[in-house]
């Protein structure tokens, strides 16, 4: 792939804060990009300083094959999306289409047919004598993208484009951005903090936190072995063990034992060159484990373990499991419906259950902070829960399960009138 | 149907109630006055300086005065030259104090706001003193080779405009800053990203985004500068004299009554004028807002 872009160790503080530190990062002609983050990673930073309103402090970009770092922005053929659209509130639909080319000298009757063509693109053309404050949040994004491609950028600059609109409508804006993307073929450099839209729009993805990248690359790459601890737990969600290598079995394959807590020791691929005695990070997503009442018939290569089922979280297409393995260690676990969940075996609170996982589902983490396990999500606290004895927990439980199981009677005679 | 007329017949009632007061005081205090003023015009000056009984054109007549087409187009002209230099001034200066941070904000605001604790007459005459054949500022200049010594700074329409800039430029600053402090500065990051040059991206996104504040601006200086009396009188010499010194002098030393009325309902006038474009550019704007609220229902 051709190198397009790049940051060359680019650095900028403001103040005594590090916005961006030494990033350096290439990005390829034709791609969309996106720099996933929290809220003060630098990522927007990251984007100001590539559209020019703000210089590094040290540090290049070049843009095809060109040093564009000390060019003003309206020298650079760069356009953005800005995240509250910032149309201009006196002018029309039009005009603000077409301001970038009238800024540029063209001909008035050239920007007509050039904007009639982008009015036609996001299929706007009956609005185009409306102002800015008549139309709503999906179409003022539309005029916006519009105004940024009719300059024929070589690159379009997206930030949060799709932060401002509700649920329904974001999903179809992201939809329309990748058709638009496909029918410009410019290069988008996307900036979000939402996981979701980076994952279903990017070809690539750098991750950054605290100014830094955190890692880059597909969202398959990214999402299933993340790098770091920061990674793991901020896309997605996750389960961190500490543990130390007992054995090395094979090139593929560890046995490992867990810290604080009293397992058999588990098997885990091996992601890293490790020795025997080192102590190793690694993480399971939710959705890895399988979980049971009976014991799982499995071949060698899965882990199994025993726990209690401490809190079920119904979330319609899939239910969150917290599962005590022991000594109150809860272990997130996501199951995914795919049947009606009421015809599945039912799972109730305080069920023993078995806990089982594929060795390769488990990965090892480069780099390890114990602050981002504050970015999984927390087992729910019982509220009361030291107040209420332990006599008072069984009439309680109780309750919980003559709700289910009755739910679950109302359920089959439903099926069976509809049989 | 029915049920959406009570409601606005009620809701106008009400909307009229709450103005009632302030309007009350307007009619008894405005007003009236200015029909009496302008009525007055219409009447035969006494020779003690009272007003005769009777109406007459006379008064409107005697308006006819070699010298006033030319006092009155001075008037104008400096009121004029005042709006543009104190809104070129003020215009940067509302601009910046907008983006600075709100802590150091504030203090600067309270720094425009500062001269009013001082009274309008005194800083006048800290002017005078300034400009004086004998001041700092003359001496400075002459000592720096810029002017001669025979170069009068004082009692020349130049020192008039100055000071009126002078006293006219907070008035203009609060308004225009009111309306920087609302306008929302990615615009201009926009246009500079469209490629307009910072020049442009000022005067085709943030004139306009600024627009009503100007306007008020524009009002705030235009209006006091043509009635002023005070200026003129103190650091300007007789070819700077303005409407209200003209009016000032009718009073005082011609105790001619009627004629002052008839040069104040000219000074009317002159301000009504841009005080009915200054609403119509606004009405047109409500017009706007009203219609895109309906656009988005």
């Amino acid at each position: 792939m051709k190198e397009f872009l790049r940051f060359d160790h680019v650095t900028k503080i403001f103040g005594t804060t590090r916005a961006v530190h030494d990033v350096s990062l290439t990005i390829h002609q034709g791609e969309i990009f996106s720099l996933l983050g929290p809220s003060g990673c630098g990522k927007t930073t990251l984007l100001r300083l590539l559209a020019g309103f703000e210089s590094p402090d040290s540090g290049k970009i070049i843009l095809n094959g060109k040093d564009i770092t000390a060019l003003p922005p309206n020298q650079r053929k760069v356009n953005t999306v800005f995240q509250n659209y910032a149309l201009f509130p006196h002018m029309s639909l039009r005009d603000n289409i077409g301001f970038g080319l009238k800024m540029a000298g063209r001909k008035k009757a050239e920007i007509n047919v050039e904007v009639d063509r982008m009015l036609a693109m996001i299929q706007m053309e009956d609005q185009a004598d409306r102002k800015p404050t008549q139309i709503s949040g999906g179409q003022k994004q539309r005029i916006a993208i519009a105004r940024a491609l009719i300059m024929r950028p070589q690159i379009l600059l997206l930030d949060e484009p799709l932060a401002a609109l509700d649920l329904k409508l974001r999903q179809r804006m992201s939809l329309e951005l990748s058709l638009i993307h496909d029918e410009v073929g410019i290069t988008f450099l996307y900036v979000t903090h939402d996981q979701g839209e980076a994952m279903s729009l990017s070809d690539r993805i750098a991750v950054m936190n605290n100014g830094e990248i955190e890692q880059l690359g597909t969202p398959i790459e990214v999402y299933e072995a993340p790098s770091s601890s920061f990674v793991a737990a901020f896309i997605g969600d996750t389960n961190f063990f500490d543990a130390r290598v007992l054995e090395v079995l094979n090139k593929d394959y560890s046995r490992v034992k867990i810290m604080g807590i009293k397992l058999p020791p588990l098997l885990c691929y091996n992601d890293k060159q490790t020795k025997r005695g080192d102590m190793i990070h690694f993480s399971i997503r939710p959705e890895k484990f399988q979980i049971s009442i009976n014991r799982p018939q499995v071949s060698s290569k899965y882990n199994i373990l025993q726990g209690t089922i401490e809190d079920i979280i119904y979330q319609g297409d899939h239910t969150r499991y917290w599962v005590n393995i022991g000594e109150d260690w809860k272990i997130a676990i996501t199951r995914q419906h795919t049947r009606f969940m009421l015809d599945e075996k039912a799972l109730n609170w305080n069920d023993k259950v078995y806990i089982y996982w594929l060795a390769d589902d488990g990965y090892m983490l480069e780099h390890y902070s114990a602050k981002d396990e504050d970015l999984v999500e927390e087992p729910p606290q019982v509220i009361g829960e030291e107040i209420t004895g332990k006599d008072q927990e069984e009439p309680c439980k109780s309750n919980k399960e003559s709700v289910l199981s009755s739910t679950i009677k109302k359920s089959q005679n439903g099926s069976s009138s509809n049989g | 149907m029915a049920k959406k007329h009570i409601f606005s017949k009620k809701r106008i009632f009400g909307e009229f109630s709450l103005s009632f007061p302030s309007m009350l005081w307007l009619i008894i205090f405005f007003l009236i006055p200015t029909l009496i003023i302008f009525a007055i015009a219409f009447k035969p000056a006494d020779p003690l300086g009272g007003i005769g009984s009777g109406w007459t054109f006379q008064t409107i007549l005697a308006l006819k005065n070699p010298n006033y087409p030319q006092i009155i187009w001075r008037t104008i002209w400096m009121s004029c030259v005042t709006t543009f230099f104190t809104l070129a001034l003020a215009i940067p200066i509302a601009y910046h104090i907008a983006r600075i941070p709100p802590g150091r904000r504030d203090f600067i605001l309270l720094l425009t706001i500062v001269p009013f604790w001082t009274s309008f007459l005194i800083r006048i005459f800290a002017w005078k003193a300034v400009l004086h054949p004998e001041g700092l500022l003359k001496h400075a200049l002459v000592y720096c080779h810029l002017i001669s010594p025979e170069t009068l700074l004082l009692y020349r329409p130049e020192a008039v405009l100055l000071v009126m800039i002078y006293t006219e430029l907070p008035f203009a600053i609060l308004p225009l800053y009111a309306a920087a402090e609302k306008f929302d500065f990615s615009l201009l990051e926009a246009a500079l990203d469209l490629g307009a040059s910072r020049l442009r991206a000022f005067f085709n996104v943030y004139i306009p985004g600024i627009w009503n504040g100007l306007l008020s601006a524009c009002l705030m200086v235009f209006i006091p500068s043509i009635g002023s009396y005070v200026i003129p009188d103190v650091v300007g010499g007789t070819d700077s004299m303005m409407l209200g010194n003209i009016i000032a002098q009718r009073i005082f030393v011609e105790r001619n009554l009627p004629h002052a009325s008839a040069l104040s309902t000219i000074l009317i006038l002159a301000m009504l004028i841009p005080l009915l474009f200054f609403l119509k550019g606004k009405k047109n704007k409500v017009g706007r807002i009203k219609k895109s609220t309906r656009g988005i229902e």
